[in-house]
């Protein structure tokens, strides 16, 4: 499975995803299929695919407690102890899962090791993943919350609120969001880190490209009917609400632009599941992370812990017995 | 193979990290290339302790004499295991092979071998899974990125399972901190169903189960060698130190890696341990059939861990001891503290740990109630319990080398520096990329430690040279210091190859030296027999 292979491939299925969808709705009229039915699938896949998945890794038993230490664990009263990279307690497994998830702690870790003359290695400052993963996530979460407004009538306002931030720099008319600016630039960094890197590009498969070409489709497909094509909003959002409401249609005349949008949307949701994308609800099972290193201090249980076959003193000291005795060694049967 | 017949450092080193071969990792079968590679168990080893698929073989035979059904054992034991280990499982589905762990592996910055960054190690069992395990790997085969598990696949996990330390170091870096140590401990699970193993594990393994310790040696083996430590201590301090052996009724119970009783530099560390016992008057004992800390069931499967670690609790209990003491060692720490209790306790017929010289509870031990040597020693130097002269370690230029699992799986890392810093008086970190949570392995950890596999040792080994000659350069570091028996044997090669004019030892081995016993002789020379200050040294 060679880079070039896995690149193309992903971006064919990709690229046929959108043309299916705008001729569904162009040539075709599938409006209702592409804009209901569809979306409804999906969103049934992802709701129950998410939870069974959760459910699925929730039933697999943790059979010991295998924290990855990064700092000082707790032992004498008077060595500091490093609760959040090390935690002792619950605060600090839940103070060290808000750093990871909320502030991608480990990946700010990162460094990139070069070989140099001597021969020695070197290890350099390398933020750039971390930059770019955190822009991309907390730009995709506000694009998602400011989605809302279609859904909800009235508005909820911490929605308005977010919506108005996001567009206080009017660079065009209408409103350009800053957030879809930093998330198509940290889709395409993230991108490019991957064809770039040699090694990042060796080990890339047709589903990485896949999730960053779907996304960024995803991304592109909504600048575009919002600023380009002027997609008739107020049809979008009735047909949202109708989603939304359980009374569902399809309005006629909207752009296939926005079925291209919602498609690939529900590509991605119905996807997700079955996907790498899972990392979001693998992350808090994760036990390297989430158990406290109090592995000497409190009993760990280990549910399918099973009796084995052990070699006993007494079989030892049979083995041995006349031996030891010589030497003076204390035995328990003379 | 031997250290001198491979290459010049520069040469070994003339590699690329950013150049993968043209072609792609699922079609690159392993090459096994002299130096690179572990020999097998002997058959006999498999034997004594009942494991599957006794015989002789080499991995650069063509045939590997698998069973038949290999295909469905391993099948089944992934299945068996995906149910049993949520890390695996999760491991298995979570990562979105973004790279951070890439260039995070020893193996991978000495070898420039793709398979030896942590996420393509990880990849080599997970492409199996997707095929057979995931919906998607089973609908897009190849697409899916899911593999067929033919026999050079399972080759290739033999060669890159056992090139992999399960040292940690990834699984410090990865955002949803997947820990490729753990996949490769159930990679070498999966790998022991079908007989493929090493010796340099399964002889020990063997050993231990039967002797009580890795080296093979009988009870009475054990007491000419702990005696000969005594009488050399009786040379140098003019103290004849109590050997308590097999003692019933003894407070606490030590337990340390066998390799510290038989070679050096460990010698000069367990001498350590039985001048600083002596000088407390400590009621302790030494046991023969405990007589290894080590687990090199760690490096074969979980049940193995269990069936060596049971001897611990089970002669704590026959003795009737309070609690239990571990010297310096990595993996058997790693053991202690992450699985002991879980396996083989509760060890409800033990007291928690209590030292005798300062009263100090030892909380954080309370439930296993076995306490680290350096926890012990640090409490004892904090309430001033311990006449040091430094002084008498001025010759050593040193600086500390955190093992693997004391830092990444224990979080032991202030400790050992505790007692460094009131033993010896020149004390220098190396770069922090390369200590503490980030420390690099010695290469040779996990089994790995072996002649025949001397090159991807010294490669693995790199990056720990590397900062190594760092302070060596700078601060003209002359002694390398761990916590470890496997590091005390393999770290002595690093140097060798790599700075030759580093020493390497243990902390007790400091401690002794500086510790000023009631009734000592004056004393002229060091642990090593070396003369302690300048003036006999030139000429
Ligand atoms: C601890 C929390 C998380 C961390 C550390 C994390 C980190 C990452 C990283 C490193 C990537 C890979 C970028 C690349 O391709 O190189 C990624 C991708 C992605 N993450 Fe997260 N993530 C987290 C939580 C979430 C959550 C809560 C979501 C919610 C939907 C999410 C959705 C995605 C998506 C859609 C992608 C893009 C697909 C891709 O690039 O493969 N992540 N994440
Ligand atoms: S750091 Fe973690 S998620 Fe990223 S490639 Fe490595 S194992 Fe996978
Ligand atoms: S555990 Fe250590 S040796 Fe194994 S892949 Fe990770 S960094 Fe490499």
């Amino acid at each position: 499975m060679n880079a070039l292979f896995s690149l193309v491939s992903a971006l064919i299925a990709v690229v046929a995803l959108v043309v299916v969808s705008w001729f569904g709705v162009e040539a075709i009229g599938l409006d209702s299929v592409f804009g209901v039915i569809i979306p409804y699938i999906a969103l049934a896949i992802f709701v129950i695919g998410v939870v069974y998945r959760i459910v699925d890794w929730a039933r697999v038993p943790v059979p010991f407690r295998i924290p990855t230490t990064c700092g000082q664990g707790k032992s004498l009263p008077w060595i500091k102890a490093d609760n959040l990279d090390c935690p002792y307690n619950t605060w600090g497994v839940i103070g060290r899962m808000f750093l990871e998830v909320f502030l991608f702690r480990s990946l700010f870790r990162n460094s990139k090791a070069e070989l140099r003359e001597g021969p020695r290695v070197t290890y350099a400052s390398a933020k750039w993943l971390w930059l770019f993963g955190i822009l991309f996530h907390y730009s995709f979460l506000i694009i998602i919350v400011r989605h809302l407004r279609l859904f909800m009538e009235p508005i909820p306002s911490f929605v308005q609120t977010i919506t108005s931030v996001d567009g206080f720099f009017q660079i065009m008319v209408p409103t350009f969001f800053i957030t879809d600016i930093l998330f198509l630039a940290a889709v395409t960094l993230l991108f490019l880190r991957r064809v770039t890197l040699p090694q990042l590009r060796y080990i890339s498969l047709p589903a990485d490209y896949f999730a960053l070409f779907l996304i960024l489709g995803i991304g592109i497909s909504g600048v575009l009917m919002r600023n380009f094509f002027k997609v008739d909003l107020l049809g979008v959002k009735s047909l949202a609400m109708g989603l939304f409401t359980l009374h569902p249609v399809a309005p006629p005349g909207i752009h296939p632009i926005f079925y291209v949008h919602l498609f690939l949307v529900s590509v991605l949701i119905a996807y997700f599941p079955f996907s790498k994308l899972m990392h979001a609800g693998g992350v808090f099972l994760s036990p390297t992370r989430n158990m406290a290193n109090v592995n000497r201090s409190e009993r760990y249980v280990n549910p399918w812990n099973y009796p084995v076959k052990v070699h006993t003193y007494e079989e030892y000291e049979d083995d041995f017995r006349e031996k030891m005795k010589e030497v003076g060694i204390p035995v328990d049967k003379e | 193979m031997d250290l001198h017949d491979l290459p010049k450092p520069q040469d070994l080193m003339n590699i690329n990290l950013n150049k993968p071969p043209e072609t792609g990792w699922m079609d690159n079968p392993a090459v096994f290339r002299d130096g690179t590679y572990s020999y097998p168990a002997a058959g006999k080893n498999l034997k004594r302790l009942g494991m599957p698929n006794p015989r002789e073989w080499a991995p650069t035979d063509q045939d590997w004499k698998l069973p038949d059904n290999w295909q469905e054992i391993i099948l089944k034991g992934m299945k068996e295991r995906l149910e049993k280990y949520r890390s695996f499982r999760l491991f298995m589905d979570i990562c979105v092979r973004c790279g951070a762990c890439a260039d995070k592996c020893h193996f991978f910055i000495g070898s420039g071998d793709p398979k030896n960054m942590p996420v393509l190690r990880a990849e080599l069992i997970r492409s199996v899974y997707r095929n057979d395990f995931t919906l998607l790997g089973k609908m897009l085969g190849r697409f899916g990125g899911g593999r067929e598990l033919t026999i050079d696949v399972l080759k290739e996990w033999f060669y890159y399972f056992f090139q992999c330390t399960e040292c940690r170091r990834c699984s410090v870096f990865c955002p949803y901190g997947i820990d490729t140590a753990e996949v490769t401990m159930i990679g070498r699970e999966l790998l022991n169903l079908v007989g493929l193993n090493i010796n340099w594990v399964m002889e020990p393994v063997a050993n231990c189960y039967r002797f009580g310790n890795h080296l093979g040696i009988p009870p009475h083996g054990l007491i000419d060698m702990w005696e000969f430590m005594a009488d050399d201590i009786e040379d140098i301090t003019g103290i004849k130190v109590n050997l308590p052996i097999n003692k019933k009724g003894a407070e606490i119970l030590f337990v340390t890696p066998s390799g510290d009783y038989f070679a050096d530099p460990g010698t000069y560390t367990c001498m350590g341990y039985m001048m600083l016992f002596h000088e407390l008057g400590l009621d302790y004992t030494w046991s023969t059939y405990a007589s290894e800390g080590g687990n090199f069931g760690l490096f074969t499967s979980h049940e193995m861990i269990k069936r060596l670690n049971a001897k611990i609790y089970a002669e704590a209990k026959r003795l009737g001891v309070k609690w239990i003491l571990g010297g310096e060692c990595g993996h058997m720490w790693r053991v202690v503290h992450q699985y002991m209790e879980t396996m083989n306790g509760p060890a409800d017929f033990l007291e928690e740990p209590v030292s005798p010289i300062t009263g100090t509870k030892f909380e954080n031990a309370k439930q296993t109630k076995m306490v680290h040597i350096t926890e012990f020693t640090s409490d004892l130097i904090k309430n001033g319990k311990l006449k040091l002269d430094p002084s008498r370690n001025d010759k050593v230029i040193a600086t500390y080398h955190d093992s693997c699992n004391p830092a990444r799986a224990a979080g032991l890392l202030e400790e050992p520096r505790y007692v460094i810093k009131n033993v010896v008086n020149n004390f220098y970190e190396m770069p922090e990329n390369t200590i503490r949570e980030q420390t690099f392995c010695c290469g040779g950890g996990a089994g790995l430690g072996n002649d025949e596999n001397i090159e991807m040792r010294m490669r693995g080994a790199f990056p720990r040279a590397s900062a190594l000659n760092h302070v060596v350069a700078k601060h003209d570091v002359n002694r390398l210091l761990c916590m470890c028996a496997i590091d005390r044997a393999t770290l002595t090669a690093l140097t060798h190859y790599w700075a030759p004019d580093v020493m390497v030892g243990g902390i007790h081995e400091l401690v002794a030296n500086a510790l000023i016993m009631n009734g000592e002789k004056d004393r002229t020379v060091d642990l090593r027999g070396e003369p302690l200050g300048d003036e006999e040294e030139d000429e």
